[in-house]
């Protein structure tokens, strides 16, 4: 199998603190999978040392084999890897169709500003925002803006689509439509890394879950496997819960 | 389309003023000319981009300093012109690599401080520019009017050039990006933007500018002398005119230009000694009652009118 | 042996030129304003100062308090009235803002003091000092001191004093402090009022040392300017060093270069730290 994705031993620190520490991992083509973790486990910062925002400062990370390391962000977004942010970053007082048309502009390889914005709308529609369109981003509720960040990232053309706690602040039906979209992407050939910190919500769409603890990765593994670890129970629940559970 | 008509009915009230307007009139026209292009180049960073840029006055000395020198060496007016634009324009891709990654006020520091240095080294470089002594440019051989007519003519190409560029970026990919940019930089590196590439395309199309039109100047005036032509006010006046027509938008530089230059014209008549307080007495109302430019109040009262119709 | 009276006018220099910058970079840093007024306001202290002196025979070290107190009540209602209502703008907008205000002000005392350059001479100078080859004007080490004193009374009142952990409380989280009962429109007012006192405070004591003009305004903010970023913004012992460093810079440039080219020297050293380390030579990371 050649990985899509593959990271070798890969650090970063800020200064003292190491926020990722020597992570290895593959992700393959088609795949949907979970990347886990506490709050604060680093799980933000390994998506910004693969999208080049915060380098490595040590290791390697490779997409569709060709190494990224030291790669600015904007090269390696215009090469298919997309992002979605935790804290939605729209441009505030664009339009919603401007801002999914920049995405495909720039990253997604729309010839001319006409074929962007004709793009664009397609993937508003894909998303559910199609009524949104002409709307300035800023007005948007915050599941619309979410949903924004979904058509953002799809208007990229990505191959990896990696989604940074695309449900926080949503409520359970919000979340069941998110997670429906995300099949829809998956189904359209996308590879998807889920980054979450509530399990329940990565198990309905995940086939491999990826668990981050303290910058290090302690567990990778089909669901009931990961879910089913002492270390992961530990990370979750505390030492005690796992001790009296007898695993 | 509608852009376009506006620049050809902008052109042709211009063009009317040396048929109807006497001395005084051609004067006001060209210094109006002359703001108005410094006020649309400056809006390629200031506006576009966001970048809080004090760098014109740099540019602007530049261009002078370079077209003055040129023609003291005996070369023709015109080519003296376009080898300020493109000096600047390269200067300004050196300095803009080595700054445009400072942000907000560190920014606006270093474009300052640029223009400190620049108006020092020319200071220096006496051998070349005279120091403080100043450079005389004299055109020899020409009629006082028509030279009037002449430097007329050059600005309001010049003015008229900037606004088509403007048109045409504001519509194209590099206007989208810059003003994806100006709203949220790391976004729009993470959307796949090459932000440097474009805040240095910016950066250079302003000083291109600028300094073409500081190049006119000189040759206008025909004697310039460092703090005449680094006047920080440079920097200062161009972003004031942008503010009052509305940030980032394509005729709002030359409207601020227009009323930016009845406002110094009413207050130097009238208020001499203290023309300055009452320059920054306007700048301290704009920023605080006008924020969003005479623009701004104009479109919202013509929407609202619409609305009620 | 002449290197020793070089560096000796530099220190004395740099305590003075730490007064200047140490109340722009609480501005600065505390709430992004940069106060394009600053300069101004240090020749508003030398004015009063100067008065004081030749009116009512008050000498410029007692006028600190005095031009402090009086640049304070300025600095505050500049703040509470005009900065405060846009100071969740771009930067560009409090920027613009203070420099049309400088604008205004400073064309006021050009037409109210005059243009031509004015000196305090005092009538019963303190002496000279003499330590090996180094001599030096008592008036000025004193000067030096009380500014340098003025700074660490500064320092103190943001580390001890309630308004004090505010301040700091603002300048590191602006949210957080308004939501834990910081009454941050009051906290910026009293930040630019402190920062505007020991402009006051610094030009009193410039008196002495420079010939008084409005003119002056701009080459005492570019010293603010440079300062700031050698040192690293917002922070006291920041403002120290590099106002230290400003002055010994520009005293062995005088020398080296001949002192017309001072300020290209520190101006160009302003560029190449921006570039290369733009937290300053000491400091964490400064800018947004």
């Amino acid at each position: 199998m050649t990985a899509l994705l593959e990271l070798r031993n890969v650090s970063r620190r800020f200064g003292g603190l190491v926020a990722v520490n020597d992570v290895t991992l593959k992700i393959a083509e088609g795949e949907i999978v979970g990347l886990l973790g506490p709050n604060g486990a680093g799980k933000t910062t390994l998506v910004n040392v693969v999208t080049g925002v915060h380098p490595a400062t040590g290791g390697q990370v490779l997409f569709e084999g060709r190494d990224i390391t030291r790669v600015p962000p904007f090269r390696i977004a215009r090469s298919g890897l997309a992002r979605t942010f935790q804290i939605v970053q729209p441009f505030p007082k664009m339009t919603v169709v401007e801002n999914v048309a920049a995405a495909a502009l720039f990253a997604g390889r729309a010839e001319g500003m006409a074929e962007a914005f004709e793009a664009a709308r397609r993937h508003l529609d894909f998303t559910g925002l199609g009524d949104a369109a002409d709307q300035v981003a800023s007005t948007l509720t915050l599941a619309k803006r979410k949903r924004l960040e979904f058509a953002k990232g799809l208007a990229m053309n990505p191959k990896l689509l990696m989604l940074d706690e695309v449900n926080a602040g949503l409520n359970s039906a919000e979340v069941e439509d998110a997670m429906r979209l995300i099949r829809k992407i998956a189904d359209s050939g996308v590879t998807i890394l889920i980054i979450e910190h509530i399990m329940k919500v990565v198990l309905s769409v995940s086939r491999r879950l990826l668990v981050l603890h303290h910058g290090e990765l302690i567990a990778d593994g089909l669901p009931e496997e990961v879910t089913n670890d002492r270390r992961v129970i530990e990370a979750y629940l505390g030492k005690r819960y796992a001790e009296k559970a007898g695993r | 389309m509608k852009p376009w008509l506006w620049l050809v009915v902008f052109v042709a009230a211009c063009a009317l003023v040396p048929v109807f307007g006497n001395n005084y009139a051609l004067r006001l026209a060209t210094i109006m000319c002359l703001y108005a292009g410094l006020a649309l180049s400056w809006n390629f960073i200031g506006g576009m981009a966001g970048y809080p840029s004090f760098a014109a006055a740099a540019f602007f000395g530049l261009g002078a300093y370079v077209s003055a020198v040129l023609q003291s060496k005996g070369l023709p007016i015109g080519v003296t012109w376009a080898a300020a634009g493109l000096g600047a324009t390269v200067f300004a891709a050196l300095i803009g690599m080595a700054i445009l990654h400072l942000k907000g006020h560190y920014f606006a520091i270093a474009s300052l401080a640029v223009v400190e240095v620049l108006r020092e080294v020319v200071n220096t470089a006496e051998d070349l520019t005279g120091g403080g002594m100043g450079m005389n440019i004299p055109l020899p051989g020409m009629p006082v009017d028509v030279q009037a007519r002449l430097f007329f003519f050059a600005m309001l190409t010049m003015t008229v050039l900037l606004l088509a560029v403007t048109i045409v970026v504001s519509r194209s990919k590099l206007g989208f990006g810059l003003r994806c940019i100006s709203q949220n930089e790391d976004a729009a590196d993470i959307l796949g933007i090459d932000t440097t590439f474009y805040k240095v395309a910016a950066f250079c199309l302003s000083a291109f500018g600028v300094a073409v039109i500081g190049a006119i100047y000189a040759s206008w005036v025909q004697y310039i002398e460092p703090p005449d032509v680094f006047d920080i006010l440079y920097s200062v006046k161009p972003l004031v005119m942008v503010l009052l027509g509305g940030l980032g938008t394509i005729f709002g530089p030359v409207i601020g230009a227009v009323i930016y230059l009845a406002l110094e014209e009413l207050v130097w008549r009238n208020f001499l000694t203290v023309h300055a307080a009452v320059l920054g007495g306007l700048i301290v109302a704009l920023v605080l009652f006008l924020p969003n430019g005479i623009g701004a109040v104009i479109r919202d009262r013509t929407k609202r009118a619409a609305v009620r119709s | 042996m002449i290197y020793f009276q070089v560096l000796a006018n530099g220190l004395v220099l740099g305590g003075l030129y730490a007064c200047i910058a140490v109340g722009f970079s609480l501005v600065w840093g505390v709430l992004n304003v940069i106060n394009i007024l600053h300069g101004t306001f240090i020749v508003l202290g030398s004015y009063i100062a100067l008065f004081s002196y030749n009116l009512l025979g008050i000498h410029p070290f007692v006028s600190v308090v005095t031009a402090g107190a009086a640049l304070y009540l300025i600095g505050h209602a500049v703040q509470s009235t005009l900065v405060n209502r846009v100071i969740a703008a771009p930067v560009l907008m409090t920027l613009t803002l203070t420099f049309g205000l400088d604008l205004l002000l400073n064309n006021l005392m050009l037409v109210a003091f005059k243009a031509d350059y004015r000196k305090l001479v005092l009538e019963n100078p303190l002496g000279q000092l003499e330590i090996g080859p180094v001599f030096m004007p008592l008036d000025r080490v004193a000067a030096m001191g009380l500014a340098l004193l003025l700074t660490f009374l500064l320092y103190r009142l943001l580390r001890d004093s309630r308004i004090g952990r505010a301040i700091v409380a603002v300048r590191m989280d602006r949210e957080a402090a308004s939501l834990m009962g910081v009454d941050v429109s009051r906290i910026n007012a009293v930040t630019f009022g402190l920062g505007a006192m020991m402009a006051g405070a610094a030009g009193s004591l410039l008196s002495i040392v420079y010939p008084i003009s409005p003119l002056n305004s701009g080459m005492f903010l570019g010293k603010a300017f440079v300062i700031c970023v050698l040192g690293g913004l917002g922070s006291v012992p920041g403002a120290i060093v590099g106002g230290l460093a400003l002055g010994i810079i520009e005293s062995f440039g005088a020398i080296w270069f001949g002192p017309e080219h001072a300020v290209t020297i520190s101006f160009a050293l302003l560029i190449l730290i921006l570039i290369f380390r733009p937290a300053g030579l000491i400091g964490k990371r400064g800018f947004e």
